[in-house]
C-alpha cells in the first residue's frame, strides 16, 4: 500500500510569510550603508516628483482649482499610497523578466500562492523613502491650510492612504496578470499603472473629460487622492467628479481588485496552458 | 492491474504547441508541434525511473505536465493521485522537484537560509524541519557551505544544495531534470551516492531526466526512451543493453602506428593516423575498461587514453533499426 501521509501543517501560513518577509529584511538590512543609499535614492526620486508639481504650481497660483497647498495635498495623499503599493506589490514589475529566465517554474511548484511568492520575493524596505516623502509633505500641507479637523477628516486623512495603496496594489497585479499575455508589454502596463499614478497625483479637474473619466471609472487612479481630497478640502467636484464619490473610494479598491485578480487568474491559466 | 494508488501515472498523455512561424511579410502560418504524442506510462511508488531521450524529444514537456506547470493537450495524468495543474500547490506537498539549469535558493542568501525559507513555504513544524535539513546537510556534505552566499558557490556543490531544498518537506516523489548536467566526476558521484541512499532509507520515488548513461546505471531500475513525443522503450536497463549496444568506447593514443588490435575483450571500431589512435568497443556488462586497457598495453605501449559514453542519440538510433 501506498502510504499518505497526512498533509503536515507545523506553522500557519501568516508566519510564513512573516519569514520570508524577515529573510528579505535581513539581505536587505546585512549592508547598512548600501541600504541608506537606497533608501536615499529613493527619497530623491519621491522629492523630484514633488518639484514637477512645484514648478507647475509656482507659475500658475490656482492649478485645477486648487491652490498649492490643496494640490499638495493632493499630490502627498497619492504619492504616499503609490509609494505603500510599491513597497508591497512593486516586484510584479518584474514578471516578464520571470517569464523570460523560467523562473516562475519553480515558484509553481511550491505550495504558496504565486502572488504571495512575487510579493515576498523582493520586498524593498528602501521603497519606504518615497512613502515618507509623501507623508512630510502631507503634514507640511496640512499646516499651510488651517483645515478644521472633524472626524470625518481625520477618517479620511488616515484612511485614504490605505486605500490609494490598495488601489495602486490592484494596478500593479492587473498590470502583472497582463504581462502573460503580451510578450514585452511593458509600454502598455505602464500606460496604466505609471500613467495612473501620475494622474493620480494631479488634481482631478486639470484632466481631459475623457480620461477624466478613464482613470476614475476604470482605473481608480483619482479615487486614491483626489476625490477624498476634495472632501477633506471641502470643495466641490469638477464634471463627472462629483466629491461624494470621495466616500467610495473604498468600493473603488474593490472594483480595482476584481479586476486585478480577473486578470491575474487568467494570466496563470494562460501560462500553464500555453507552457511560458 | 493492482488497486493501488501509482506515484504517476499518464494515459495517452499529448501535448501539442501552436508556433507561428513567418511567412512572407504580413502572412503568418500556424505549425503544430506535438511534443508529447500519446505516452502511457504507470510509475509505483519506491520506483526509480530514468527518462531519456535527445533533445526536443519531449521530456520537459512531460514533467511540466506531471509537476502541474503545464496543461496536458489530451489524455490524462495523475501525479500521488492528483490532478497535477488544478491541484498544484496540494500536489507540491508531495512532490519535489530539481531543475538542473534553474535555481530555487535564494542567490543572495547564505544556503541555511533558503532551506529556512522553503521550510517556511512549506510549513513545516520548525522541530521536524530542523532535523530534516541536518540529515540532508549531513548526506549531502555541504555543511561546510551553509554560510556561504548561494551565488558564491561553485555549481556542484549549488547542485547539492538544490536537491536538499527539493528534498526539505520529505516529498514522496523526486523529480530531477538533468540533476548532473555540467558536473565533475566527482560531483557526480556524489550526488548518485546521495539519491541512492535516500531512496534506500525513505522510500522516495525517483524520475529523473539525464542525458548522462551512467546516472541511469547507477541510480536507475527502470528506463523510459522517448523520441519524437513517443514511447519507444519501457523497461530495465539489462534489457534495454540487449536489445541495443550500450558499449563503452576506448580511445587510446599510441606512440606508433599499429595494426588494428585484436582483443579478446573488445571490438576494434577504427583507426586515425594510420593506427596512432585506434578505438574500441566494449561492453561494460561482460569486461571492464581497466581489463582492456590491460590487454593493450600488453601489445602496445599507451600514451594517452580518452573513454566515451554511449550517446543517447545513437541508443535511440539503434532501437529503431532492431
Amino acid at each position: 500500500m501506498v502510504e499518505v501521509k497526512p498533509v503536515s501543517v507545523g506553522i500557519s501560513r501568516r508566519r510564513a510569510v512573516g519569514v520570508l518577509l524577515g529573510s528579505r529584511v535581513r539581505s536587505q538590512t546585512a549592508y547598512r550603508t548600501s541600504f541608506w543609499l537606497t533608501v536615499l535614492t529613493s527619497v530623491g526620486i519621491g522629492l523630484i516628483e514633488f518639484i514637477e508639481i512645484y514648478v507647475i504650481l509656482t507659475n500658475v497660483p490656482v492649478f485645477g482649482g486648487l491652490s498649492f497647498a490643496q494640490a499638495a495635498l493632493v499630490f502627498a495623499l497619492a504619492n504616499t499610497s503609490f509609494a505603500l503599493a510599491d513597497l508591497v506589490f512593486g516586484q510584479l514589475d518584474t514578471v516578464p523578466s520571470l517569464l523570460r529566465m523560467g523562473r516562475l517554474e519553480v515558484m509553481l511548484v511550491r505550495p504558496l500562492p504565486l502572488l504571495v511568492q512575487l510579493v515576498t520575493s523582493d520586498f524593498q524596505l528602501r521603497r519606504l523613502g518615497r512613502a515618507a516623502v509623501g507623508l512630510v509633505i502631507m503634514v507640511i500641507a496640512l499646516t499651510q491650510l488651517d483645515l478644521v479637523l472633524t472626524p470625518a477628516t481625520l477618517y479620511l486623512l488616515i484612511i485614504t492612504p490605505l486605500v490609494g495603496a490598495a488601489i495602486y496594489g490592484a494596478l500593479f497585479v492587473l498590470a502583472g496578470g497582463l504581462q502573460f499575455f503580451l510578450i514585452d508589454g511593458r509600454e502598455f502596463t505602464s500606460a496604466f499603472l505609471y500613467g495612473g499614478s501620475y494622474a493620480g497625483q494631479l488634481p482631478g479637474s486639470v484632466l481631459l473629460p475623457p480620461v477624466r473619466i478613464l482613470f476614475t471609472f476604470v482605473i481608480p487612479a483619482t479615487a486614491t487622492a483626489y476625490l477624498p481630497g476634495l472632501l477633506i478640502l471641502g470643495l466641490p467636484g469638477p464634471a463627472f467628479l462629483p466629491a461624494w464619490l470621495g466616500w467610495f473610494a473604498p468600493l473603488f479598491a474593490v472594483w480595482a481588485w476584481g479586476l486585478a485578480l480577473l486578470a491575474w487568474r487568467a494570466g496563470i491559466r494562460r501560462f500553464t496552458g500555453a507552457g511560458g | 492491474m493492482t488497486t493501488r494508488e501509482a506515484i504517476v501515472e499518464f494515459a495517452d498523455l499529448r501535448r501539442s504547441f501552436v508556433v507561428r512561424q513567418k511567412a512572407g511579410k504580413v502572412r503568418r502560418t500556424k505549425k503544430i508541434v506535438h511534443a508529447v504524442d500519446g505516452i502511457s506510462v504507470r510509475i509505483e511508488a519506491g520506483e526509480s525511473c530514468g527518462y531519456i531521450g535527445a533533445n526536443g524529444a519531449g521530456k520537459s514537456t512531460t514533467i511540466k505536465m506531471i509537476t502541474g506547470i503545464l496543461v496536458p493537450t489530451s489524455g490524462s495524468v495523475r501525479t500521488c493521485g492528483l490532478d497535477p495543474v488544478p491541484q498544484r500547490r496540494t500536489l507540491a506537498r508531495e512532490i519535489g522537484v530539481v531543475f538542473g539549469q534553474r535555481s530555487q535558493l535564494w542567490w543572495d542568501l547564505p544556503l541555511r537560509d533558503s532551506f529556512q525559507i522553503l521550510a517556511a513555504i512549506h510549513r513545516l513544524d520548525p522541530t521536524v524541519a530542523r532535523e530534516r535539513t541536518d540529515q540532508l546537510i549531513d548526506g549531502l556534505g555541504i555543511a561546510d557551505q551553509l554560510d556561504t552566499p548561494v551565488r558564491q558557490l561553485s555549481l556542484g556543490e549549488r547542485m547539492r544544495g538544490e536537491v536538499a531544498a527539493a528534498l526539505v518537506h520529505s516529498p514522496r516523489l523526486l523529480v530531477l531534470d538533468e540533476p548532473t548536467i555540467g558536473l565533475d566526476m566527482i560531483s557526480k558521484e556524489r550526488l548518485r551516492h546521495f539519491l541512492i541512499a535516500e531512496r534506500a532509507e525513505h522510500g522516495t520515488t525517483l524520475l529523473l531526466t539525464t542525458h548522462d548513461m551512467s546516472d541511469i546505471e547507477r541510480l536507475c531500475d527502470r528506463v523510459l526512451v522517448v523520441d519524437h513525443g513517443r514511447l519507444v522503450y519501457d523497461g530495465s536497463l539489462p534489457d534495454l543493453a540487449q536489445r541495443v549496444a550500450l558499449q563503452r568506447v576506448l580511445v587510446v593514443d599510441l606512440w606508433e602506428p599499429h595494426a588494428p588490435l585484436q582483443l579478446s575483450g573488445a571490438a576494434w571500431i577504427e583507426s586515425e593516423g594510420g593506427g596512432i589512435r585506434q578505438r574500441l568497443a566494449f561492453s561494460p556488462s561482460r569486461t571492464t575498461a581497466a581489463k582492456v586497457l590491460a590487454e593493450v598495453s600488453a601489445q602496445v605501449e599507451v600514451r594517452d587514453l580518452t573513454l566515451e559514453e554511449p550517446a543517447i542519440e545513437d541508443i535511440v538510433r539503434t532501437l529503431y533499426a532492431s
